[in-house]
């Protein structure tokens, strides 16, 4: 057991998991995890080509080209960050590249802010990227091994998101693998991108609306069949997803099976979502409000992208409140946690409420009797009324 | 022995019926560089008049492997394409950075720095046509002094052009160059010695572009030489900080070094309809200082 | 019939000639290369190819003479325009006029 912070553990992860090219730029609080990885390179342990980019575009950028020459990929970023690298984010999972960015977890400006919201990767949900969230220091070093195999199974990138300074920069116990176990679990990469003179093959051309006959005779895909194929890509990698944390437990003996962190549901009529960190901190509201005979159980989402509807309406399917905590907002609706809560349960026999509340915008620090508090108030705007409220409520000092 | 039109590699990388404009002199200047590689490389193109060239999927018209990348990372496309054929521990293959002007002194400039300063091993060659011509000609920062373009419709430009290669020579790099697809020959010699030389190297081509540019589709050739002899354009190469006079430059300067006048090459394109008698004076005056440096910089007279 | 038989998942092209069809249809000019005139032929001899050497799009062979495919020629008129001894020459494309 050691005792690591959340980029120590990103990074131990990436060099276990024998990444080939990093291509990374120092952004707060994602830099210590940036520098771990060249100092690893540096010193030998870790061979891999480490490119100091000059920009997190320029990030994305090596990272596409290097994956397509067949190279085991690594980046990590944050906030604006990652904003800056949008253009590339849809570039590489339209081209279907099996890259892993760790996204620390940081509110995106204007005004300038560097401590912890999830904003910065909940804008980048459109881009075709599987989003996995963490809880713990632990969770981020074995999401991170974890990715590399889905990745590279279903040929789309993973983002791994873990909260900025809350567990990027808190140290708590995690155990490191094996290496020989990690090379077990891990195969190398089997790119499905030639860059051969030999046999020359172009990538990432112009498409046409409409299909076009190849040099083959064979009809060939418009853009929109290229992108149908990402979408059922993702809609498929819900089994990838929970195999890959099958077999991480038959080696690790840690289960990852599942798209979400279910804990003390199975009695509850009240259940709160969270996402990251906060499902930690919401297991411990959930306990305050047990010792006051409320039932309330948790439900931890772990994969956002593809949003695992089927589970979620499982799980939910004796609650009658859902109080759903979301580090984001979708300016002019909700949170976005929320918006696919709601759209999972649309149309099913669940008759719950939901109420959203905006929390921990820009490091603002959640603690569980808030959570506590906030879920109270929900169950009381039950008498009111019922039915969901337009936007969501804000647990801030305005 | 230096290469000419009977002794050249005959194999053609670029296949007949692609999408160029009739007597794009992109398309010949790639057409040359390609020979020069033989082929053995890994191209990778920003959006560009090159993507047009490349191709529609699922065809291509080029026959080496190639990556399309957006328009503002083809310094970091070649990077990655270096740094994954070294972590794969491929080698004897050249990374091609194929781009146009935007993509090299505009929106493409930063991605290009950044890979020169970290001094990775590949070649980048711009194509310049003077303007975003791919999307109809909007002008960039290569477009002359006093040219007419989508963006600059009535007063034309009122600025210089970037010299990129001065900016890419501010890099230390170990090979930079200038060329211009009427001498192909030229052309082809430097990429063939760019080839050999590690690092990053940077080679500019001057590609007159018909539509853009407003001149009858078969004066492309005579549009490149003229800004040549005008000294618009100056076919030189450093080669580890040695600057040497090449081609039609060089034979220039040797016959005593005498400019045409630029006013012929304005007058017979239409982007410079309303290019001002102060802007050619000017731009003669400043053509005139430039030769007048590169004379004096020159090692090879 | 749906595209999935082509097995891409990403954007992959191959080569392929005449990838924007037949550019011989851009044409409202055609060279035509007089081998009486053309140096190569009349020396019998591999010499001169400035047409070969010039042309964008490949489609004249070095051979003696040399030789257009008019499946892929866009008529661009460079090769003419080049000859030193003025041996190309551009006629109009009938069937392209009025």
């Amino acid at each position: 057991m050691h005792i690591l912070d959340g980029n120590q553990a990103a990074a131990i992860a990436a060099k276990m998991s024998r990444v080939q090219v990093i291509a990374a730029y120092p952004i707060t609080p994602q830099t210590p995890l940036t520098e771990q990885l060249s100092q690893y390179v540096e010193e030998g342990q870790l061979k891999a080509e480490y490119v100091a980019v000059e920009s997190e575009h320029s990030a994305m950028a090596v990272c596409t080209s290097a994956s397509i020459v067949g190279a085991r990929t690594f980046t990590a970023t944050s906030s604006h960050g990652l904003a800056y690298m949008h253009e590339m984010l849809h570039w590489a999972a339209g081209a279907r590249l099996p890259i892993v960015l760790a996204c620390v977890n940081r509110a995106i400006g204007a005004p300038w802010n560097v401590l912890n919201d999830q904003q910065d990767s909940i804008s980048q949900r459109d881009t075709g990227w599987i989003q996995i969230y963490c809880r713990n220091n632990q969770e981020i070093l074995d999401t991170v091994i974890q990715a590399y195999r889905i990745a590279e199974s279903v040929y789309v990138p993973v983002m791994v998101c873990y909260d900025g300074y809350i567990l990027s920069h808190t140290e708590m116990p995690v155990d490191i693998p094996e290496q020989v176990d990690v090379d077990r679990y891990l195969p190398p990469y089997q790119p499905h991108t030639t860059l051969d003179p030999a046999n020359p093959k172009n990538y990432n051309l112009v498409t046409l609306a409409n299909p076009r006959v190849g040099v083959d005779g064979k009809l060939c895909h418009g853009y929109m069949e290229l992108r149908y194929l990402l979408q059922e890509a993702l809609q498929n990698s819900r089994e990838t997803i929970l195999q890959a944390g099958k077999e991480f437990n038959d080696i690790f003996g840690r289960d990852y099976a599942s798209m979400f962190w279910e804990e003390r549901n199975e009695d509850a009529e009240i259940t709160i979502v969270a996402m990251g960190s906060l499902a930690s901190e919401a297991i411990v509201a959930a306990d305050m409000l047990r010792e006051e005979g409320i039932k309330v159980g948790v439900l931890g989402l772990r994969v956002f992208r593809p949003f695992p509807k089927q589970d979620v309406v499982q799980a939910l399917r004796k609650s009658r409140l859902i109080v759903v905590f979301d580090k984001n907002i979708s300016y002019g609706s909700e949170g976005a946690t929320c918006s696919e809560i709601k759209s999972a349960l649309y149309g099913t026999y669940i008759n719950a409420a939901i109420r959203n509340f905006i929390v921990g915008l820009g490091g603002r620090d959640v603690k569980a009797r808030e959570l506590a508090e906030a879920t109270k108030k929900a169950i009381s705007s039950l008498k009111e009324t019922v039915t969901n409220p337009d936007y969501p409520e804000w647990i801030c000092q305005i | 022995m230096k290469a000419n039109a009977v002794n050249l590699i005959e194999k053609e990388w670029i296949l007949p019926g692609n999408r160029t404009c009739p007597g794009c002199a992109l398309s010949l200047a790639y057409r040359h560089t390609l020979k020069a590689l033989e082929g053995q490389c890994i191209v990778t193109v920003p959006a560009s008049c090159a993507t047009v060239l490349h191709g529609m999927y699922p065809i291509t018209a080029v026959n080496v492997p190639c990556v399309n990348t957006p328009f503002a990372s083809t310094g970091a496309s070649a990077t990655g394409l270096v740094a994954g054929l070294k972590a794969l521990g491929r080698k004897g293959i050249t990374v091609l950075a194929f781009a146009g002007d935007g993509g090299t002194h505009d929106i493409g400039i930063q991605s290009l720095s950044g890979a020169a300063e970290r001094q990775y091993d590949f070649m980048y060659i711009c194509y310049d046509n003077e303007g975003y011509m791919n999307t109809g000609n909007q002008r960039s920062g290569s477009t002359p002094l006093g040219a007419v373009s989508g963006t600059t419709p009535v007063l034309g430009k009122q600025q210089y052009q970037k010299d990129m290669t001065a900016i890419m020579e501010a890099h230390g790099l170990p090979y930079v160059a200038t060329c211009s697809a009427s001498y192909p020959l030229d052309l082809y010699e430097k990429v063939k010695k760019a080839k050999t030389i590690e690092g990053t190297r940077f080679i500019h081509i001057h590609t007159p572009c018909p539509p853009g540019w407003i001149f009858p589709f078969s004066d492309t050739i005579k549009f490149g030489e003229m800004a040549v002899e005008t000294g618009l354009v100056v076919l030189y190469e450093i080669e580890d900080g040695i600057f040497r006079l090449t081609s039609a430059s060089e034979s220039l300067a040797r016959k005593g070094g005498t400019l045409q006048p630029v006013r012929e090459y304005f007058k017979s394109q239409g982007r410079f309809k309303t290019i001002t008698e102060e802007q050619i004076d000017e731009l003669q005056q400043w053509v005139n200082a430039r030769w007048k440096q590169c004379l004096n910089r020159a090692t090879n007279l | 019939m749906g595209t999935r038989d082509c097995n891409h998942i990403c954007d992959e092209s191959s080569p392929g000639i005449g990838e924007a069809g037949r550019t011989g249809e851009w044409r409202t000019h055609l060279p035509v290369i007089d081998d009486k005139r053309c140096t190569a032929s009349k020396l019998n001899k591999p010499t001169c190819f400035l047409c070969w050497l010039y042309c964008p799009e490949a489609v004249v062979t070095r051979s003696i003479p040399p030789t257009i495919d008019l499946e892929y020629c866009k008529g661009c008129g460079i090769c003419a325009e080049v000859c030193p001894v003025q041996a190309i020459t551009m006629i109009p494309e009938e069937k392209n006029l009025g």
